[in-house]
């Protein structure tokens, strides 16, 4: 479908879909197997500046917004859903910078993160507090010009390879969520280190690690926001990253169909290739009409989102929703599609599902957004004025 | 330093389709890209100013269209575009290819390195390289696979042979032809494409360039194409081994046991 992309958007998209099919898809089963981190990959995506997309000019970027930054995810996923992430992760950690830096916080940080010179991390998640946020335990206390960071957080995208960390801690824990602060670590101060490196089901090129810190001092300056704005920065990001986690499912789910339509043009039985059978052609179908109707989805909220509209959490979640339990369906029939060659590591439709589930997961589960949504959907009716 | 690279547009594909009464290729219809060897030429360019200074230019003769392409180079890091585009130039040879072009470098005019592909994939004759470097009187080298050291004075580099390679030193001005085993081309950047999509290609005629019009074309190209084919290379080769009597025995053998021997030749060994 034509969604009347600018000029700008048209060449990301193109410039993406080139760096994912050339330089992307011949390595995604080697990253998937090693488990390690793509550098080279990195470092390709810095040259192409595709890194700056979502950040403004002033800070070397191109000026984007998510709807930039999804459409990279996008094409990048289709090739690889965990070296997109490993892009997509840096933006989850420049948001809380890009929406409440200062200008000396944006000054120091943005250029880095838009050149691709430095990565960028958000971490949030701790062992006790995942779908409950509010629930986190690192503690920072001012001291002087200084605050102690001490605790650990779980789970970090990007954690031990990103410079830069956004990491939301308690500065008042009698307030609970309204006591926490969101603050700006770089690697390498004393005190942060990095603790154990996940093995995972699927996105294995990505990194997943824990970040430690023991009287890990930062400069007060690094605060980001307010004293007590930690929750409000973290779950703000969040709405707006969320349809970048929606277009990285759309990428996967429109990478695994790709593979599927074309497998089943090839594979003969029956003297005939699968494509004629009618029960491949429903499938294959079916998984077009989702993705196109995720796709949809994903784009319009990214409108929605760079538009500067206020309310915009229950679009952001249904974006997320829909597309990542699209690319879950989609997966698992392209493995059906393709039958047992599809649950073989020669193909790459068997990686593609297990990459598939964590869209379903992190930046709050899909049970998390459908509370978010009802939510929403209640308060929009008591007070008589639907948003959007 | 000053760097001028010559790009072909070739057809992107193999089938190539002939005019059968001029002999030249029926470029209509089919989708044009980039001489592949030449995409070596052009990141070898712009590495070279990377490290040097100066400027890069693409250069190539051909139809209007081909400025889209020299377009493209501008997002890998080529500086400026020429193209030489005229019914004059229409119909060349490799001979009225290399006047042309030479022509085109003097107008464009001080230059330290000339850059071409090792051959174009459709004509194939590798010819207008040195051709070229022969129009300007300056040196060259085909077949480059690395650059050992270039400064304003010569350069240095490594020619591929059959069972290694060259080290050749010339002065500059020169030209050099490279092979693919030189570099990795690069991929567009978001601002080179942004930077390519503004810029304007020169574009220059026969007269602009000052060339003469009966060495330029069809009416400067002495070639007469007769017929094209691909050879095909299915010789069976087989080393035989040993002192030099016990393979000139075992050749002997070899042979008679082939029957080359007429009835008329009598004796054998
Ligand atoms: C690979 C990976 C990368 C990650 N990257 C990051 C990162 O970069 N930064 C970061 O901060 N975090 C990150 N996370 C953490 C991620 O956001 C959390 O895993 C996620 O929010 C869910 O938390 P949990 O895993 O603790 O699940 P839990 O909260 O323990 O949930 C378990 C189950 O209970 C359900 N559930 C929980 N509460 C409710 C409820 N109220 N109503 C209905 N159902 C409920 C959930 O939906 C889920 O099915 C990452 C996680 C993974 C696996
Ligand atoms: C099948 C076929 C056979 C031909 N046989 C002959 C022949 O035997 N003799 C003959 O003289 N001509 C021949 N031609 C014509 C030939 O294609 C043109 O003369 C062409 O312009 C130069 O030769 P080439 O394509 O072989 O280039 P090559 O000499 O192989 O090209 C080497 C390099 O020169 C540069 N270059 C070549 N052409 C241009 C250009 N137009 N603009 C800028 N840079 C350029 C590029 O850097 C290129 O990589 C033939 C054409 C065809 C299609």
């Amino acid at each position: 479908m034509n969604y009347y992309l600018t000029e700008e958007q048209q060449m990301i998209k193109e410039l993406a879909a080139k760096i994912a099919d050339e330089k992307v898809k011949p390595v995604a089963i080697k990253y998937d197997e090693e488990g390690t981190f793509p550098h080279d990959i990195v470092k390709i995506l810095a040259d192409s500046d595709l890194c700056g997309v979502y950040i403004s000019e002033e800070y070397g970027g191109f000026g984007g917004g998510i709807f930039e930054m999804a459409l990279v995810v996008e094409e990048l996923s289709r090739a690889c859903g965990g070296i997109a992430l490993s892009f997509a992760a840096s933006g989850l950690g420049a948001f809380p910078i890009i929406l409440y830096g200062t200008k000396e916080h944006k000054e120091k940080y943005l250029p880095q993160i838009a050149s691709g010179a430095k990565l960028a991390a958000f971490g949030l998640t701790e062992a006790n507090a995942g779908s409950d946020a509010a629930g986190i335990q690192t503690t920072a206390v001012l001291d002087g010009d200084e605050y102690i960071l001490n605790g650990t957080k779980q789970w970090i995208t990007n954690g031990g390879e990103a410079d830069i960390y956004t990491v939301i801690a308690c500065t008042n824990r009698a307030k609970g969520a309204r006591g926490f602060s969101a603050f700006i670590v770089e690697k390498g101060t004393p005190g942060f280190s990095f603790g154990k490196k996940e093995n995972k089901m699927g996105i294995r090129a990505s990194v997943t690690s824990e970040l430690v810190f023991e009287d890990c001092r930062i400069p007060k300056e690094n605060l980001l926001s307010k004293p007590g704005m930690g929750f409000i920065v973290a779950m703000k990001t969040l709405d707006r990253t969320r349809p970048g986690v929606a277009a990285q499912a759309l990428g996967i789910a429109q990478g695994a169909f790709d593979e599927a339509l074309k497998y089943s043009g090839e594979r003969v039985q029956f003297d005939k290739p699968i494509s004629s059978f009618q029960a491949i052609q429903h499938m294959l179908a079916d998984m077009a009409i989702q993705i196109e109707a995720a796709r949809c989805l994903v784009y319009q909220t990214c409108k929605l989102v760079d538009s500067g509209a206020k309310s915009i959490s229950k679009e952001s979640a249904m974006s997320k929703v829909f597309a990542s339990d699209t690319a879950m369906k989609v997966t698992i029939d392209a493995v059906q599609v393709m039958g047992g060659y599809g649950y073989m590591k020669e193909y790459p439709v068997e990686k593609m599902m297990r990459d598939a589930k964590i869209t379903q997961i992190y930046e709050g589960t899909n049970q998390i957004q459908r509370n978010v949504i009802a939510l929403e959907l209640i308060k929009e009716q008591k007070s008589g004025k639907k948003v959007n | 330093m000053n760097i001028i690279v010559c790009v072909k547009q070739v057809p992107a594909t193999n089938e190539v389709k002939m005019n059968k009464e001029t002999n030249t290729i029926i470029r209509e219809g089919i989708e044009a890209i980039i001489n592949p060897f030449d995409t070596y030429a052009i990141e070898e360019g712009v590495r070279i100013k990377e490290k040097t200074g100066g400027k890069t230019t693409v250069l190539s003769m051909g139809i209007p269209s081909v400025a889209d392409l020299l377009k493209e180079t501008l997002a890998v890091g080529i500086d400026e575009a020429v193209l030489l585009s005229d019914r004059t130039f229409a119909g060349a040879d490799s001979l009225a290819t290399s006047y042309a072009l030479s022509k085109g470098i003097e107008h464009i005019g001080d230059y330290d390195l000339i850059v071409c592909g090792k051959q174009a994939m459709d004509g194939d004759t590798a010819q207008v390289g040195p051709g070229l470097a022969e129009k300007l009187g300056i040196p060259h080298t085909t077949y480059v696979r690395k650059i050992e050291e270039i400064n304003d004075k010569y350069i240095r580099c490594q020619r591929m042979t059959e069972d290694g390679y060259d080290i050749i030193e010339m002065p500059l001005p020169a030209v050099i032809t490279v092979v693919k085993e030189i570099n990795e081309p690069r991929l567009p950047s978001l601002k080179g494409m942004m930077r390519a999509k503004r810029a304007v290609v020169t574009v220059l005629t026969a007269k602009d360039i000052g060339a003469d019009s009966d060495l330029c074309g069809l009416k400067g190209s002495p070639t007469q194409v007769v017929k094209t084919f691909v050879p095909v290379h299915d010789v069976q080769s087989e080393m035989i081994e040993g002192e030099p009597e016990e393979q000139a025995e075992k050749l002997a053998k070899k042979l008679l046991s082939m029957q080359f021997n007429t009835s008329d030749s009598t004796e054998v060994i």
